[in-house]
Order: structure tokens, then C-alpha cells, then sequence
């Protein structure tokens, strides 16, 4: 019998068994579903990581108390100081800027509104690090940041909640107890990573540090070398540097980072990677699961139409085209399931991204992947009922009940 | 597959053919060595009493069945030498069968029924249904071809079991009781059709029946009786 014939066979009992179809291939849809949705997320989500790690720049280091790419619990370590940043400033060669950065949350109020935002306390080269530019308005002038004065830039978000479509600049508001007026807006750079990147107010770092943060801490440096070449030595001067002032002894571990981009990225990655992997795993057995079940009805399938196998064998079908009846109908059952879960996959992934606001990647790899695979679920868990059919006894099979 | 043959030598040949169900106390002995030979063209009828053991006998000529001794020589084919899906293969081109109760497929019309064999012997689409719809108006059935056998009348079904027999055009027609749930007028013309195809295409028929007014249609009537054949009759 040609495999036309046996797909039309395998239709005709799916659909006669509409109901019946659609329970058992839930288990292959939700596989193929989680397969497809989680491959276009994490796909999704390393192109923007890459590309934001790529925008930041490879001439660029990261500085951070604590420990965020090795592994191993979180250790409490004592945040910088300004007398590091002007050690790092002063001993470390081939630097181009270092621009140190306190972050506290606040709430922003302007008249009757107000929003919860994060307020940024920065220097002058911290725009270009960044990736930052000007709306409207100007950034903080020399003096202003020599002297801590109150004025601020606005980001996009807490401009618009706080102003509408009016205009910002010159009006006076308040982070927490500061009045503060403010001088600039940002351009508005959109969601990331379910991250509003315009959801801050930058101030002069003096400023932060006297009249919101009240200490002389500093939270992180990001500090850029002239050479993107030499950025390995750089790196390893600064942790010496640091280590040395932070009395850290030969045998023990850094309490901070210095991290350059490529290090993020790959860390990142590795994260993205273990999370896939989990997913593949949760995918593989809820396939697993829907084979078992495409299994089971199709030896339900074999019992009920015992007697049309009989029929078919009587009038002349070979061992090999009952055999083959049966297994398209499975292959034909997880087919569909798989159909069904790469739609539904794709549908979640678009829904996930969106809202992640990362862009959707789609590798037609993985779909054809999925298909496949789903497909050999089918022949690979048909196989058994399917071979139960075809060594039926026609005589037998005929007296069914 | 298999030569004409020389027409002294008879198509079917049974020897000594036993078959038992089961073992030990429980033990059926349905055949007790039937010997027969039927030749190519030939038409005959076996009768008998209720579990004398024909169906058993037809279902072994039909090589559905395998005897439990002796031997049955297919056109001097030794059908216990062959394999499963050889027998299939015999059966497919060889062999129509019409069974006791029917055997259509529920929920498939009858025109699809009768195209079922035409299947496995690879007919295309159009080709395979124009056949079937022939075979169905050679049995009567013109008009009730997308019906399906639960819309149909006992003997209507007893007709599509018969188109599907003959759609193959095969050597031999073996049929259980064909005429069993018709009444007289349709049993003839069922007969009548038999005959046509015995006598005009040389098909060989082997006919069940309990009534003698059909078995006088057949060239000879196999007489059976406790698994044995009891005697051979002219009509
Ligand atoms: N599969 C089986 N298992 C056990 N016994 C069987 C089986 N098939 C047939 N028999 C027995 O074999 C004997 C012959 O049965 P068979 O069906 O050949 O009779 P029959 O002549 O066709 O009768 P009827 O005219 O009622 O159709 C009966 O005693 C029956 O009970
Ligand atoms: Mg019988």
C-alpha cells in the first residue's frame, strides 16, 4: 500500500477520533511548544545582550565590590570609596576616562505627582560610557559637579510621568528631601531585557553622595583604557591596585570584580545556556510523556479495529501494510501534535519577547528540528502497537468481538 | 505467481487435512482428514449440519487458516510451505472471500468497502473506484453505493461482501453461506450471478449453503459430517 493510502487511512481515524486526537497530542504540542518558545527566547535574548555588551564597547571595565561572575554564594564585601577612585585615576596608565556611579532608589515628586525612580549619581565622562545622549536641555557643568550642586537630568520615563508634554527644564523638584532643579533630559532608548532603560534621574555623584546616599561610597566604576589592546594588562593593574588597598592576602580571593565586557557576555551566555538546557530537559520528558500517550491510544486504537485489521489481512494486506497503517496514523498523531506545539511556541515566544522587549530570533533550524523530532516520537512510540497490529491472526483478528 | 497449470492436475487439492482447536479434554476436532479436489472452472457446493466443520474447511481454502495435518496444494502450490505474507499474496490475487457474517468495514461506505482490495493491489484512485462501482452494479447495489453497511439491509450487505470478492477478478470465489439472509427472489439473482461468473469468466466457485435449491446451481455437493466428508453428490 503506497504511504498516500496510509495517511488518508491514518486522517480518517484521527478525525473520527477528533476528541480523542487532541488529548493525546497535548503532551507532544506542550514538548515542541516549550522547545520552539524557549530556543526563540534564549536566542532572543543573547542577540540583545550581545548587541547591548557590543554598544557598550570593548574598551570598556567594569568595577564592582562582591563577586558577580564567579560562582559560589554572594559575600558581603565593602563597597569603594572615592579615595579608590582617584588611586585607580592616579596609578593606573593607559586609562582613558573612570566615571563612578552611586544608584539609590527615590521617589520624585513634582507638584501633585510623583514617581518611584532610580536616581544615578555620576561624573562627567559617565553619557559617553553609557550610551547616553541629550534630549533636551545640557549635562552637569564642571562646577556643578565640583560642588554638588541640586540639579539633575531627567530620563525619559520620569520626565514624562512626572511633566507630561510640558517642559522640564528649569523646574524644581524633589528626590527624597533634596530640592533639585533640572537642567537636562535624556533621549528616550526604549525596554530591554524587561528593563526600562529611561527609568532614571542622574545627578552630580557629590550631590548623591552628600545629600541622598550621605556617605563618600562609591558603587561601581566603569572605568575605559585609550587601547583596547592593553585592556588585559589594565584589568590586572586595577585588581592589584585594589587588592593592595582593600588588604586583600595572597592566599585569598578577590572581593570585587573588574570585568570586561567579553567577560559579561560569556557570563551571561553561560547562564542562558543553563537555563536552555533546563528547559530541553523539561521538554524532553513532557515529550516523552506525550509519546507514552500517542502509545497508549494507539493500543487502544489496534484492540477496538481488531477486526478491520482482521478484514484488511483477509483480503490480501501484507503483515508490512498493516504495519505501516499504524505507524503513519502515530507518526500522523505526533505530527500534528508537533504542528500544533511549533505554532504555539512561536506564538509564546513573540508574546515573550515583546514583553521582554528583546528582539525575536528565529531559527528555521530549530523549527525543521522540532518537526522532526516530533515526527520520530511517532515512529519511535507507533512502533510497538503498530507491530501488535501486524502480527494479528487474520482468523482470530475476524472473530473479535 | 503460479502457471495455469495442466488442466488434468485439479486447482485446489486437499489431503488428509485435519484441524484441531485446542488441546488435551477441550480438544476440537474440527477436520478429520478431508480429502478433495476441485478442478479450475469448477462450481461446488459443500453442505451440511451446523459445526460439521465447513467454515473450518473454507477458511483453510481460503489460506487464512492452516491445516493441522495433512496438505493443501494451491494450483501444486504446497500452502503450508509458504510464509505469512506469501499467503497474503495468494489470497490477494487469487482469492475472493465472502464470509458468513460479512465482514465489511463499519463506517466506510460500501463503495469503499469493495474498492479495499483494489488497494493493496496498487490501483490508482479513479481506476479503483470505477471498478468498484461496476462490481456493485453487477451485485444490484446501483444507487446504495455511499451507503454505509449499517444503512443497509442484511442481504445488501451480503451483495457489497460479494462485490468485494469479485472485484479482484480472482481464480476462486469462496463464499460462506452467500445467499443466507436474502429471500428467495435476491438468492437467485445472487445465483444467478455466480453462475454467470463461473460459467463466463471460468471462475472457480466453492459455495456453503444450507439450502438445496442453491446447491443445485453447483456442478457437485461436498456433503460434510462430523469433520469428514460423508458423501459427493451430483444436484
Ligand atoms: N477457533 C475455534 N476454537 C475452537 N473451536 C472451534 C473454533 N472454530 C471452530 N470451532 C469448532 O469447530 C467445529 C466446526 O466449526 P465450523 O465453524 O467449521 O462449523 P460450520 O460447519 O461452519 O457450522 P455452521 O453451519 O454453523 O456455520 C465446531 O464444533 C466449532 O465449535
Ligand atoms: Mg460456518
Amino acid at each position: 500500500m503506497m504511504l498516500i493510502e496510509a495517511s488518508r487511512l491514518a486522517m480518517q481515524a484521527i478525525v473520527r477520533n477528533a476528541f480523542r486526537s487532541i488529548l493525546t497530542v497535548l503532551g507532544v504540542v506542550i514538548g515542541v511548544a516549550a522547545v520552539i518558545a524557549m530556543v526563540a527566547i534564549g536566542q532572543g535574548t543573547t542577540a540583545e545582550v550581545t548587541s547591548q555588551v557590543s554598544e557598550l564597547g570593548s574598551d570598556l571595565l567594569l568595577i564592582e565590590p562582591g563577586s558577580i561572575v564567579h560562582s559560589g554564594p554572594p559575600r558581603p564585601a565593602a563597597p569603594f570609596s572615592d579615595r579608590d577612585v582617584d588611586a585607580i585615576r592616579r596609578q593606573i596608565t593607559g586609562l582613558d576616562t573612570v566615571s563612578p556611579l552611586v544608584a539609590r532608589s527615590a521617589t520624585l515628586i513634582f507638584g501633585n505627582r510623583n514617581w518611584v525612580s532610580t536616581v544615578q549619581g555620576v561624573e562627567a565622562p559617565y553619557l559617553d560610557v553609557v550610551n547616553y545622549s541629550l534630549a533636551a536641555g545640557r549635562f552637569f557643568q564642571d562646577g556643578e559637579l565640583r560642588s554638588g550642586l541640586p540639579v539633575c537630568v531627567l530620563g525619559a520615563t520620569p520626565k514624562t510621568e512626572l511633566f507630561g508634554n510640558g517642559d522640564p527644564i528649569g523646574a524644581s523638584i524633589r528626590i527624597r528631601q533634596m530640592s533639585c532643579r533640572v537642567i537636562g533630559v535624556l533621549e528616550a532608548k526604549g525596554a530591554s531585557l524587561g528593563q526600562d532603560r529611561d527609568d532614571l534621574v542622574l545627578t552630580p555623584l557629590r550631590t548623591m553622595q552628600r545629600r541622598i546616599a550621605g556617605s563618600q561610597d562609591v558603587d561601581m566604576i566603569f572605568a575605559t583604557v585609550r587601547d583596547p589592546a592593553a585592556i588585559a594588562r589594565v584589568q590586572a593593574d586595577i585588581e592589584a591596585l585594589l587588592r593592595e588597598r582593600r588588604r586583600i592576602g595572597p592566599q585569598e580571593e578577590d572581593d570585587f570584580d573588574v570585568a570586561d565586557m567579553k567577560e559579561i557576555a560569556t557570563m551571561l551566555g553561560d547562564i542562558t545556556t543553563i537555563l536552555t538546557g533546563l528547559l530541553a530537559a523539561l521538554a524532553a520528558i513532557s515529550l516523552l510523556v506525550g509519546g507514552i500517550g500517542i502509545m497508549n491510544i494507539m493500543l487502544v486504537s489496534v484492540t477496538e479495529r481488531t477486526r478491520e485489521i482482521g478484514i484488511r489481512l483477509a483480503i490480501g494486506a501484507t503483515s508490512a501494510q498493516v504495519l505501516l497503517q499504524f505507524l503513519v496514523e502515530a507518526v500522523a498523531l505526533s505530527v500534528i501534535g508537533g504542528v500544533i506545539g511549533i505554532a504555539l511556541g512561536l506564538g509564546l515566544a513573540w508574546g515573550v519577547t515583546d514583553w521582554l522587549g528583546v528582539p525575536m530570533v528565529v531559527d528555521p533550524r530549530i523549527i525543521v528540528l522540532a518537526f522532526l523530532f516530533s515526527a520520530a516520537v511517532g515512529v519511535v512510540f507507533g512502533f510497538v502497537p503498530a507491530r501488535r497490529a501486524a502480527r494479528l491472526d487474520p482468523i482470530e483478528a475476524l472473530r473479535h468481538e | 505467481m503460479m502457471d495455469a497449470g495442466a488442466d488434468g492436475a485439479p486447482l485446489i487439492d486437499l489431503a488428509g487435512v485435519t484441524k484441531v482447536f485446542g488441546i488435551g479434554d477441550i480438544a476440537v476436532h474440527a477436520l478429520q482428514g478431508i480429502d478433495l479436489q476441485i478442478r479450475r472452472g469448477e462450481f461446488v457446493a459443500i453442505m451440511g449440519p451446523s459445526g460439521s466443520g465447513k467454515s473450518t474447511a473454507m477458511n483453510i481454502l481460503g489460506c487464512l487458516d492452516q491445516p493441522s495435518g495433512g496438505h493443501y496444494r494451491f494450483d501444486g502450490v504446497e500452502v503450508g510451505a509458504l510464509n505469512r505474507d506469501q499467503r497474503a499474496l495468494l489470497r490477494r490475487h487469487f482469492l475472493g472471500f465472502v464470509f458468513q457474517g460479512y465482514n465489511l468495514l463499519s463506517r466506510t461506505t460500501a463503495v469503499e468497502n469493495v474498492e479495499l482490495p483494489l488497494i493493496y493491489q496498487g490501483y490508482a484512485r479513479a481506476e479503483r473506484r470505477a471498478e468498484a462501482l461496476s462490481a456493485l452494479q453487477r451485485v444490484g447495489l446501483a444507487g446504495r453505493e455511499l451507503h454505509d453497511p449499517s444503512e443497509l439491509s442484511g442481504g445488501q450487505q451480503q451483495r457489497v461482501a460479494i462485490a468485494r470478492a469479485i472485484v479482484t477478478q480472482p481464480e476462486v470465489l469462496l463464499a460462506d453461506e452467500p445467499t443466507g439472509n436474502l429471500d428467495t427472489a435476491r438468492g437467485r439473482e445472487i445465483m444467478d450471478l455466480i453462475t454467470t461468473l463461473n460459467r463466463d469468466e471460468g471462475l472457480t466457485v466453492v459455495m456453503v449453503t444450507h439450502d438445496t435449491d442453491m446447491a443445485g446451481y453447483a456442478h457437485r455437493i461436498v456433503r460434510f459430517r462430523d469433520g469428514q466428508i460423508e458423501r459427493v453428490d451430483a444436484p
